[in-house]
């Protein structure tokens, strides 16, 4: 890559002492990108937009926020009625943080159902997962901030969860508080991290774009680019695309912003939290839902802890249990199904962990019915007395037939969901690997696009002075 | 090593990775030293530490009744027990239970249940106080957020908490006054 020159003199001053625009010319201009890339590859800009959007609001909302127990209910209601855009500023934070979690799911499953994940990109995929993992950290304490009642039942519950560590569990969770209960130091630092982590994020960004550029994107087709006959120029198809992808996202996260800006949300926040009395449903926000699930599928307390962070940390080795050479999903039959199926899991386990563990859920009927009612319908249903229908919806597994209806025990389709979670890493995958037989692979990019690999002078020689 | 091609002992560097592993050890203490105060700093301070107990006046409560107070910011079930709650607590069989204690063990009176309402599981507050709120199948407590369920003497049966509620320390000043912490 021979430097590019630039125009303005001034530019060439600073970039003959720090190549700075030298460099944003490589990486963001001329850096060469698979010519081939869909709409699936956008939401790796959208997600960089979205933290660029939350920091930027953040930071002038917590200009505003005073980040103590007495205060903090407060300062956030004197944000909504007081400050001028207040409203605004907190409504695209909240709903910011719902759409940069949006993104960065289907960034992920981008990535299972691409093969994104596959060598030589295993460091990209692993650092993108240190990014998810810091997000949700800073989703969390962002929430407890308002401090109403959903703020403060999920920080105590979400702390405790470090208590099920064996000997210095309770220890470690004194230490997290600053006392014996989630109170006014544990906001004040809560808040602080909160504050920090984006900045941490943004760091592994970088990290994270560092790693992609080594190698460049994959693509649909998941084979390497062979030369440039098989790329463009980042700039302007690739800045054009996602700049239009970026629109529509907006118009999406305008209509949450300024249509429903609470039905992401939970309305027992808007009552200030009170140590003495836990809401009837702590429910986690909705990006939460699907490990809430697995956390809750597990009976034992320890063993539904380590569930849930094994469910991350699974990710970590993903590319080494995915053993087939064939990146894309396109081309393996087999494996097509299960990543389906997958995400389909990944749905019940969201919806499994937005309802009570005891109710039950009837497929024909569509409804959620809480034990009780439940019980009561086999009882009018089999003519057995309360007590003998207690009893005998007490023993079952978890399936019954009521009042006609069929229904699944949420906590049993959360066990299911969470057994095929896993065995989709641990077991379905590596079996893949050797029993599949991936489809055969085009020879080049460009061969399934242009019909033949000549076609090069077409699209590869505008700004590559590759030579 | 370099060293060794200028005449140092036979066993090459032995003075230098001496004194490299003393340095670096010197190091590593200090950076542990200055991090103990700093992670130590964010335990419960002094002023958390002094929490005063607090002292309940039991006169008004009737049989069957149940009041909770704040003791370091938690609360702090008091229960009075009825006969056949107080008989149901006793008779339960403790091979049966997940952490196996006697009533006899956590109640000072068997007629004054004193608990601290944190669910052993994740830090909710069970319900079963109040009249309205459910008890659970043991007619203890039963905790909304995991469902798991306490019986009349705060033990574990039903649902993901590992332990029986926490007995907090009381000691009764009087028959109609116990002083919590």
């Amino acid at each position: 890559m021979a430097a590019p020159v630039f125009k303005n003199p001034v530019i060439r001053w600073i970039d003959h002492r720090l190549p700075i625009f030298s460099y944003l010319h490589h990486e963001a201009y001329e850096y060469p990108t698979p010519k081939n890339l869909s709409y699936w590859w956008n939401f790796g800009s959208l997600a960089g937009v979205m933290l660029m959007v939350m920091i930027a609001t953040g930071l002038i909302l917590a200009m505003q926020y005073t980040p103590h127990v007495d205060h903090a209910f407060n300062s956030v209601e004197r944000i909504m009625r007081d400050v001028n855009y207040g409203w605004l500023l907190r409504y695209i934070h909240m709903n910011g943080a719902s759409m940069f979690f949006i993104v960065v799911y289907i960034h992920i499953f981008r990535g299972l159902y691409y093969g994104s994940y596959k060598a030589p990109r295993e460091l990209l995929w692993q650092l993108g997962v240190v990014i998810y993992l810091l997000m949700m950290a800073t989703a969390f304490m962002g929430y407890v901030l308002p401090w109403g009642q959903m703020s403060f039942w999920g920080a105590t519950v979400i702390t405790n969860l470090f208590s099920a560590i064996p000997w210095v569990g309770d220890s470690i969770v004194t230490l997290l508080w600053g006392g014996f209960s989630v109170d006014n130091p544990t906001l004040n630092r809560l808040f602080v991290l909160h504050f920090l982590l984006p900045f941490v994020i943004l760091a592994v960004v970088v990290l994270h774009i560092g790693a992609l550029h080594r190698f460049g994107s994959n693509n649909p087709l998941g084979i390497d680019t062979k030369g440039p006959q098989d790329t463009i120029p980042f700039h302007p198809y690739y800045t054009v695309k996602d700049m239009f992808g970026l629109g529509v996202f907006f118009i999406f996260f305008a209509f949450w912003v300024f249509w429903a800006p609470n039905a992401l949300g939970h309305p027992d926040n808007y009552i200030p939290a009170n140590p003495l009395s836990t809401p009837e449903h702590i429910v986690p926000e909705w990006y939460y839902l699907p490990f809430y699930a697995i956390l809750r599928s597990i009976p034992d307390k320890l063993m539904g802890v380590i569930a849930m962070g094994a469910s991350i940390v699974i990710l970590f080795f993903l590319p080494w249990l995915d053993r087939s050479p064939v990146r894309s999903g396109t081309f393996r039959p087999v494996f097509k199904w299960f990543f389906w199926i997958l995400v389909f899991d990944c749905v019940i386990l969201m919806f499994c962990g937005k309802y009570a563990p005891e109710a039950y859920w009837t497929p024909f009927t569509f409804e959620i019915v809480d034990a009780a009612t439940f019980t009561e319908r086999y009882a009018a249903l089999a003519g057995l007395s309360h007590e003998a229908a207690l009893n005998a919806v007490g023993e079952m597994w978890g399936v019954n037939f009521a009042s006609g209806t069929f229904g699944i025990k949420i906590v049993r389709l959360g066990q299911l969901a969470t057994i095929y979670y896993f065995a989709y890493f641990l077991i379905i995958l590596p079996l893949l690997s050797i029993f599949e037989t991936p489809k055969q692979v085009p020879l080049s990019i460009s061969k399934p696009v242009l019909g033949g690999g000549r076609a090069a002078a077409h699209a590869a020689a505008k700004p590559m002075e590759k030579a | 090593m370099a060293q060794a091609t200028h005449g140092g002992p036979a066993e090459s560097g032995t003075r230098r990775d001496f004194l490299n592993l003393m340095t670096t050890s010197l190091a590593g203490f200090g950076a542990l030293a200055v991090a103990w105060p700093m992670i130590h700093s964010l335990n419960p301070s002094k002023d958390v530490l002094a929490l005063a107990s607090v002292e309940v006046d039991l006169s008004a409560i009737e049989v069957g009744q149940a009041v909770t107070v704040k003791w370091r910011g938690k609360p702090v079930f008091i229960r009075r027990r009825t006969e056949e709650e107080i008989k149901q607590a006793e008779e339960v069989d403790l091979a049966t239970l997940r952490d196996p204690q006697p009533d006899d063990v956590r109640v000072q009176k068997p007629e004054w249940l004193i608990l601290v309402g944190v669910c052993t599981h994740l830090g909710c507050v069970p319900q079963g106080q109040k009249p309205a709120e459910p008890r659970g199948q043991y007619g203890g407590w039963f905790c909304p957020c995991h469902g798991s369920e306490y019986d009349t003497s705060g033990r574990i049966r039903r649902g993901p908490a590992p332990l029986n509620l926490e007995v907090p320390t009381y000691t009764f000043e009087s028959d109609t006054l116990v002083k919590i912490g």
